[in-house]
């Protein structure tokens, strides 16, 4: 196979999201020495600037779709919508940050400049073609988050979170790459079409069938560990609990989305072949997940905890869509997916809105009467609530309904019966918070709140307006997942 | 865009109004709200039209959108002889609750209207959609508003029943969605019509166990909600706690989205599932029928007697539906409307004494009748409307419910029948102990009905006569209705006669219908 090293500029352009994000981050690193301490506030903006450049430069690329940089990296519609769901919770958690980080007298650059680096790493998940991009991907996405999670150095919970999350998160990486040896070592390849090809092809040898079932397997540790899968969950409440606010925000949105990307392309297309042989195991963890996200969520006083579980909860919902295994399964997870960013991002950012310097007020009863002292912010707030329950008409409910539409039509029966009264365990702790905000009258903690910084009310606005729109014409996104989903041509 | 539709959207409207004006103007709010419902209700009446001048007995009212394309939703709505009532039931009711809670709601006015308008469109959206999925839609999001009305303005335990009610109906409700997930995948379209008729030609053919299933998934989505014994727990709660306004709108109409699911979609796509398992669902019917009304009896507080009391109702109209006759069918839908009538009614002038004495205690009463003779009347006559005395409305359904039940098995009909003197005894010892009897201190400066309580009363008055007189202005349109449903079912056709006890065989082919037009 004759190889061409000299990139031409397709290449280029193919990768310019990502470049430019590494560009303005490094460019926001060289900056914070030379600026002086009252120009901070130029960094958010330049963060933002460098996202919305991404984000266009992402959709740009869609329209030439292919493969760059010799098949390592491939832009497809299925890289484009995480490219853009990635980016999008980049641009939202920059604005629900700012004010908490003057707020905790924590304005610095590197903030910004990780977050940049974060996301362009998970748009090399998003669009990686091959297992070393997947994992170098991974890498510069999950090392900037490390340092995300506990970036506030003198809280106590941010270093606990950082440590938990990056001792954990670098054992199961090592899962990941084991199995990336594995599968090299039995296929020759680290493409993921190769592998397919090979498996497809070799499937009447048992051995190399055992050597890619292990090497699966040891991957699936990696994937669940990173979208929070039970049962490799443990970290997920800790990290997220003691994350700062908007980091959690971010968290429980991007590298998700991105980490279920490259699951659902491994998948798919390298280990498409041997489908029988993993569709078991993802399907005990989906109900697994499910049932421990939903269940340990019930007990939770602290909110950040409780929508740790919850989010827990909502992976094993999209695993449900992973365990389909069909081209409307895929559709389902990417819907699932940018309906959950949405809600969660609009649910986070009243959080951090609301637990004010030190993150004093993070109890659910701290919310007490919010209903009546700011009855805007609490609508905006019922409103993910209730699309986290799965209320019709919120795009929580239709990505659900689609789920297990795709469940159902995978024959995965009990999956969706069991799947579906876990939603009607989780309405429970959902509506405890409503409950709250509404039913109890205002204690100290809601009456001397300050009302919403711009930014925020602008990731609420944006959030609750996606989460509706999702819901009511869910068709606008729908139609292009169901193109987008065919990976495997 | 027909009629119907501008009754469906013309709350959700009037929803989003309310929300823009300011909340300190509580007149505005209060009339606003009055004014849309009145509004909704007279265009609503609108919708008999093709009723009174022709009986069409099909769907009339269609409106068929496209909603979202892939997978195939439509907005698709209409209504026949059955939903067209139980559409009017809600739009009367609304502007009543509207008036019953004019003074009594004095805490968040506005949300309170807000969420009340936002009830009413889910209502009358159920009752219309033709669309597996928007009825689901619906179904859901009337949910919503009933869950903030009982939580925030309820009494003290309101959370608990808030939460309660809303984890019963929406775990139910995951069953159903299964099962109309499940539907979707074998027919590849929601619409209830071609559904209806796939399943009637074969050519959507799912086994019988299959069959068994789905209807076990809507069946108990939609017990939940009527409620069947032993699915009742949460409507006590529920049902004590809301406000009046809540109270009103849960028992009158809410608790029909249930039997208006068993009659609309239980019944005739499973028809053999709804046929075996008959036996077993009258035999709840009727438990529920005599249980309601023993623990009825016992209640020390009134609101909990009228809840009680409606669960023994809503036995017949479970027991009318799975007699699968005429009678029993047209009974069963005549008794959904009447239930809604005289129990809004109930709780209307319960909410009426609540205002004055600020108690649901039987107790607390007493010689109510001395200083407040109109209240004393109005319920007198709502209460013989409930019990089924003849010349009211209760009296015509619930004869037409047992006779459909004797031509099935005349055993049913005698223990269905003892609810009936079971309902007399809870009514009139309820009548006894707070309207009889020596005034006390508190009681005897109560007042006696306000204008606006006469104006919320008098309608329901006349209705209850109307309704229990001159049946056929109703009767013959629902007749029509359910006939189409109950063909494929109909319990004549292998129904031998097992009773011993002479009974009046129908005429084959006979509806009621017939029998009305004949005997004018």
């Amino acid at each position: 196979m004759p190889v061409n090293f000299a990139p031409s500029a397709t290449d280029y352009l193919r990768f310019l999201p990502e470049i430019i994000m590494i560009v303005v981050g490094t460019l926001i690193m060289v900056l914070e020495p030379l600026l002086g301490s009252n120009k901070r506030s130029a960094f958010s903006s330049l963060t933002l600037l460098g996202f919305i450049a991404a984000l266009v430069a992402a959709v740009a690329a869609n329209n030439d779709p292919g493969a760059s940089f010799s098949n390592m990296l491939i832009v497809d519609g299925f890289a484009t919508f995480f490219r853009v769901l990635v980016i999008g919770v980049g641009i939202l958690t920059v604005l629900s940050s700012s004010q908490y980080l003057r707020r905790e007298h924590a304005d610095a650059a590197e903030y910004y400049a990780l977050l940049l680096f974060s996301v362009s790493g998970q748009c090399v998940m998003a669009t990686a073609n091959e297992l070393i991009m997947i994992f170098i991907g991974l890498e510069i996405s999950s090392i900037a988050t490390y340092i995300l999670a506990g970036y506030l150095r003198d809280d106590k919970r941010n270093n606990e979170a950082a440590l938990k999350y990056f001792l954990l998160g670098s054992f199961a990486t090592a899962f990941l790459l084991y199995g990336i040896a594995w599968i090299y070592g039995t296929a020759g390849s680290t493409n993921l079409e190769d592998i397919r090809h090979f498996l497809i092809a070799g499937s009447g040898s048992g051995r190399s069938l055992v050597l890619a079932g292990t090497a699966a397997a040891l991957m699936f540790v990696g994937f669940a560990f990173k979208v929070s899968a039970a049962p490799f969950q443990i970290w997920a409440p800790d990290v997220y609990q003691g994350a700062p606010a908007p980091v959690t925000l971010f968290m429980s949105a991007g590298p998700k989305a991105a980490a279920f990307a490259v699951f659902i392309r491994v998948f798919t297309t390298a280990f498409g072949s041997i489908e029988t042989r993993w569709e078991p195991f993802v399907w005990s963890s989906a109900l697994l997940t499910m049932v421990i996200g939903n269940f340990a969520a019930l007990t939770q006083t602290n909110i950040k905890r409780m929508l740790a579980y919850s989010s827990i909860a909502h992976a094993g919902y999209v695993m449900v869509a992973v365990a389909a295994h069909s081209q409307i399964g895929v559709a389902a997870a990417m819907f699932y997916l940018a309906a959950y960013a949405f809600m969660n991002i609009g649910a986070f950012a009243v959080v951090t809105h609301f637990s004010r310097q030190g993150e004093k007020f993070v109890n659910i009863e701290d919310l007490s009467g919010l209903g009546w002292k700011q009855p805007g912010t609490a609508a905006l707030f019922s409103i993910f609530l209730l699309s986290l329950v799965g209320i019709p008409l919120t795009g929580g409910f239709f990505g659900k309904f689609y789920i297990f539409k795709a469940a159902l039509d995978a024959n995965l029966r009990w999956l969706s019966i069991l799947g579906l009264l876990n939603s009607a365990v989780a309405a429970y702790y959902y509506l405890r918070v409503i409950v709250v905000m509404y039913m109890q009258e205002p204690t100290d903690s809601t009456v001397t709140l300050e009302p919403l910084s711009p930014g925020i009310r602008t990731t609420l606005y944006a959030a609750a307006l996606g989460t509706l729109i999702l819901g009511i014409f869910p068709s606008l996104l729908l139609n292009f997942a169901t193109r987008s989903s065919v990976l495997v041509k | 865009m027909t009629l119907l539709d501008a009754v469906i959207f013309l709350p959700l409207v009037a929803f989003f109004f309310i929300l823009l004006i300011p909340k300190d103007n509580l007149d505005s709010i209060r009339r606003f709200s009055l004014v849309a419902s009145t509004a909704v209700f007279l265009a609503s009446l609108g919708l008999i039209a093709p009723y009174w001048f022709a009986n069409p007995g099909k769907f009339v009212f269609e409106t068929d959108l496209p909603w979202i394309n892939s997978p195939a939703i439509r907005y698709h709505v209409a209504i026949d002889g059955i939903s067209l009532w139980l559409v009017l039931l809600t739009t009367l009711l609304t502007p009543l609750c509207v008036l019953v809670s004019w003074r009594s709601v004095q805490k968040r006015v506005k949300e309170f209207f807000a969420f009340l308008l936002l009830l009413e469109f889910g209502l009358i959206g159920v009752f219309c959609a033709l669309d597996f999925f928007l009825f689901y839609v619906f179904w859901e999001v009337s949910l919503v508003p009933m869950y903030f009305l009982i939580g925030i303005w309820g009494h003290e335990r309101r959370i608990y029943a808030a939460v309660k009610f809303f984890l019963y109906t929406f775990a139910a409700s995951m069953l159903m969605l299964v099962a109309i997930i499940y539907i979707y995948n074998q027919a590849g379209t929601f619409d209830y019509s071609r559904i209806l008729a796939g399943l009637q030609n074969g050519s959507i053919a799912p086994t019988y166990q299959e069959q068994l299933l789905l209807f076990l998934a809507f069946f108990i989505a939609f017990a939940v909600k009527v409620p069947i014994f032993p699915l009742h727990t949460w409507l006590p709660d529920a049902h004590v706690e809301a406000p009046t306004a809540g109270s009103v709108m849960l028992a009158s109409v809410m608790l029909k989205m249930g039997t208006y699911g068993l009659l609309r979609f239980c019944v005739p796509m499973f028809p053999a599932a709804a046929r075996n398992c008959s036996g077993w669902i009258v035999a709840l019917a009727i438990i529920g029928i005599i249980y309601g009304a023993l623990v009825a009896m016992v209640q020390p507080n009134m609101k909990k007697l009228v809840a009680y009391s409606s669960v023994s109702h809503l036995g017949f109209v479970v027991l009318g539906i799975f007699s699968f006759t005429q009678q029993g069918f047209d009974g069963a839908v005549y008794q959904m409307l009447n239930h809604g009538v005289s129990t809004g009614a109930l709780f209307l002038i319960v909410g009426f004494l609540y205002d004055r004495r600020h108690s649901l205690e039987i107790s607390a009463y007493g010689g109510v009748a001395t200083p407040a003779p109109a209240i004393a009347t109005v319920f007198m006559i709502t209460m013989l409307a409930s019990m089924g005395l003849p010349m009211l409305n209760g009296f015509v359904s619930e004869f037409l419910v047992l006779q459909g039940t004797a031509l099935v098995d005349f055993r049913w009909a005698v223990f269905a029948a003892l609810g009936s003197i079971l309902a007399a005894c809870y009514m009139l010892w309820l009548y006894q102990r707070v309207f009889f009897g020596k005034a006390s201190a508190e009681v005897s400066g109560l007042k006696d009905l306000l204008p606006r309580e006469y104006v919320i009363s008098i309608p329901l008055i006349i209705l209850m006569v109307w309704m229990g007189t001159f049946p056929q202005s109703f009767i013959p349109s629902i007749s029509t209705s359910t006939a189409v449903i109950l063909g494929p079912v109909d319990a004549k056709r292998d129904v031998h006669v097992r009773n011993a006890l002479p009974v009046k065989p129908a005429a084959p082919g006979a509806s009621l219908a017939k029998e009305i037009a004949d005997a004018r």
